[in-house]
């Protein structure tokens, strides 16, 4: 389980893994759960392939693909019974990594005496089934933040290293799609233990299945599969160079980084403040935004006390608040906070873009505003020579 | 009851008020159920009329005013008659610490659809003997009237909510509630997203959290029983549920219902009946870009 954030690999040469049919997928998830693992993966569920706990692959989207767009989102079906041919849900692997809400602590008072416990039981072995190549980078930039500074988050490393990341490359982009644009896809990076690549064609529908770490190969060994035939390996291939050639979107050429920290007084934040409704959806979705506040509540006896820590967003007033008011008040603020922290300051304060390029921001914003979009916007301004006067903050619409 | 005085008794005091109102919000203490006695060891009940008919120490009948002081009056309701705009001074006077609970008492609730038409109007239409009726031509929330230390939103509030502010008062503390938008609730409760994905009109992104995203979790749009959450930008959801769907008429009923009197939705008509052909909150298509 490798926190490398290192670029696209394919997979090492020689090593030409195996090849299983879906009888290898349910076998696969019934060795997980036998050893214990918690078995996490997409499924069907509200019209939408959300990431649930699965008891056996029958559960797997099969036969399910989505057509996605800037705040649009549907099911659709598919003739050829592919499980992983659809991109980025409307969760990440984040809500079990980072749960939306921890308890931290717990304080009773007993006899006049305080009494401290810790907030959480042990967290359960997961294993994470289909991570798309975006969302392995995204794990390994969270890894990063919660883990690789000097303030550890100790409960998110005890959630992460008993991780078993079950990688399933990308064949199917969506319109809302950039991985390419980012470095992060759709052929699978390093920190995996498994990768899969997904054929359904008239040979059969088949997993080509490669270990990358030795408890995955271990558990390959266990799976009713083949070597490699070359001809899967070659069209498994094909499948993940042709999906970089069918991104739905594309980020401008420039430096994002230096985009960002040259635009900051581009009028083009006023108009993107006047369609965001600070919602937060898109922080929410966001498979590498971090951010929580910290609640601590009593009861009404006041000898219990719990400190629980919440996802929060950038996106609300109160996350800026200090005394006196918000420091971003304005929505065009907290905007720009965002996607310059996601696309340029992730650069100094982690070393890498906090993007993946996985759209999952341009797809759950109710209103559809776009990333990508707005970068364009933004280069636009700049490759034009800046021409409007910036207005000052605070001046534009709310 | 727990509700007694008791030798040396030092609970804080508790009075719960009525105005117009269907007291729904009021009867949400009640249904606190477990938590209702552990609030009685804490709090002594000096005035609440849907629970006991008796005021304070003497067991005497309780008036609609009630004596006082009180530490913490809970006031549900609107303004909506000048006996009531008198009664809600004299309450703000007995009381240390003042909470509104519901839409009524924080944002004049569904009777403030008459601040829209003409009072008149409905009192010869509606009532068989108009001249009985003494109203006002408005409801208008508390906080129009006297000082509030708090207002908990909601159609009716929620009781958890109501839970942590009668807590956060004992504990000497700022309530937890907090002001951003219905679509933190759906995300942090894994909720996907209704209008996304379903295409589903929905007011979750201008409305103030409080509910738990009851409505979405059950494939409903949020109808907005919470009022606005902080600076809604009402332009582009309007937009949206144009977009969505709704018509201009649509658009003016969705928020036309409890909250209709908050300050914050009174662009609401001129933005329903703006043409939309261009409204610059979609892209449909993939961008231009330049090379």
């Amino acid at each position: 389980m490798s926190t490398d954030t290192g670029t696209n690999s394919s997979p090492p040469a020689g090593s030409g893994g195996l090849v299983m049919g879906k009888d290898g997928m349910s076998a696969l998830v019934d060795v997980l759960i036998a050893r214990g693992f918690t078995v996490v993966g997409p499924t069907v569920r509200d019209g939408a392939i959300v990431l649930a706990e699965l008891r056996s692959a029958d559960e797997l989207p099969y036969g399910w693909g989505v057509e996605l767009e800037a705040g649009h989102y549907r099911l659709r079906e598919r003739p050829d019974g592919a499980a992983f041919a659809n991109a980025a849900g409307p969760q990440s692997w984040k809500r079990f990594l980072h749960p939306p809400r921890v308890r931290q602590w717990s304080a009773d008072r007993v006899e006049g005496e305080l009494v401290l416990t810790a907030g959480e039981a042990p967290p359960p072995r997961y294993a994470f089934l289909g991570v798309r190549p975006c969302d392995l980078r995204a794990i390994a930039v969270q890894d990063r933040v919660l883990t690789g500074g000097a303030y550890r988050d100790g409960g998110y490393a005890e959630r992460r290293s008993g991780a078993l990341l079950i990688v399933v490359e990308c064949t199917e982009p969506g319109a809302t799609c950039f991985c390419v644009s980012m470095g992060t896809g759709p052929a699978a990076g390093p920190g995996y233990d498994l990768a899969m690549t997904e054929v359904a064609d008239e040979a059969g529908h088949r997993f080509w299945v490669r270990g990358g770490s030795p408890e995955g190969a271990e558990i390959l060994a266990e799976l009713p599969a083949r070597p490699a035939d070359p001809g899967t390996r070659e069209t498994a291939r094909a499948g993940v160079t042709a999906a970089a050639d069918r991104m739905g979107r594309t980020m401008p050429e420039a430096d994002l980084r230096e985009l960002m920290a040259g635009t900051l007084d581009a009028p083009r934040w006023d108009d993107v403040a006047g369609r965001c409704l600070t919602c937060g959806n898109c922080t929410m979705v966001c498979p590498t935004c971090f951010c929580t506040t910290t609640e601590d509540t009593t009861d009404l006896t006041g000898d219990h006390a719990e400190r629980w820590r919440l996802w929060d967003s950038c996106f609300d007033l109160d996350f800026s608040l200090l005394h006196g008011g918000p420091v971003r008040a304005t929505t065009r603020s907290r905007y720009r906070q965002w996607m310059t922290h996601k696309l340029g300051t992730w650069y100094d304060q982690f070393g890498s873009s906090g993007c993946v390029g996985c759209g999952r921001c341009i797809v759950w914003c109710p209103v559809g505003i776009d990333i990508t979009e707005e970068a364009a916007a933004l280069d636009d301004w700049t490759r034009s020579g800046k021409p409007a006067p910036a207005p000052r903050e605070g001046s534009g619409p709310p | 009851m727990s509700t007694d005085p008791r030798p040396g008794d030092r609970r804080p005091t508790l009075a719960v008020w009525k105005f117009a109102s269907c007291d729904g919000c009021q009867l949400s203490l009640l249904d606190c159920e477990d938590a209702l006695l552990g609030l009685t060891e804490r709090l002594r009940v000096d005035h609440f009329l849907e629970m006991t008919p008796t005021e304070g120490a003497g067991g005497e009948r309780a008036g609609p005013g009630g004596r006082g002081p009180y530490d913490l009056s809970l006031v549900e309701g609107s303004i909506s008659t000048a006996e009531d705009a008198e009664r809600i001074s004299h309450v703000r006077h007995v009381s240390r610490y003042l909470v509104t609970i519901g839409a009524c008492a924080t944002a004049g609730g569904i009777q403030a659809l008459r601040n829209f038409a003409h009072v008149d109007e409905f009192l010869t239409a509606v009532y068989a003997r108009p001249e009985y009726i003494d109203t006002l031509e408005t409801s208008t929330p508390i906080s129009a009237h006297v000082p509030v230390d708090f207002e908990l939103r909601g159609c009716p509030i929620d009781r958890g909510q109501l839970l942590e502010v009668v807590t956060a008062f004992l504990a000497g503390r700022r309530p937890r509630i907090p002001a951003h938008s219905v679509c933190f609730e759906c995300k942090r409760r894994g909720t996907t997203c209704i209008t996304v994905a379903h295409g589903t009109p929905c007011l979750g992104p201008v409305t103030h959290a409080g509910c738990g995203a009851l409505c979405p979790a059950y494939g409903r749009g949020c109808y907005g029983c919470f009022g606005p959450s902080e600076r809604p930008n009402l332009r582009s959801m309007v937009d949206q549920l144009r977009h969505d769907g709704m018509s201009e008429r649509d658009v003016l009923r969705v928020f036309h219902t409890f909250n209709a009197a908050s300050p914050e939705y009174a662009s609401v008509p001129d933005l329903a009946a703006e043409e939309r052909h261009s409204p610059g909150a979609r892209t449909e298509t993939r961008p231009e870009r330049s090379a």
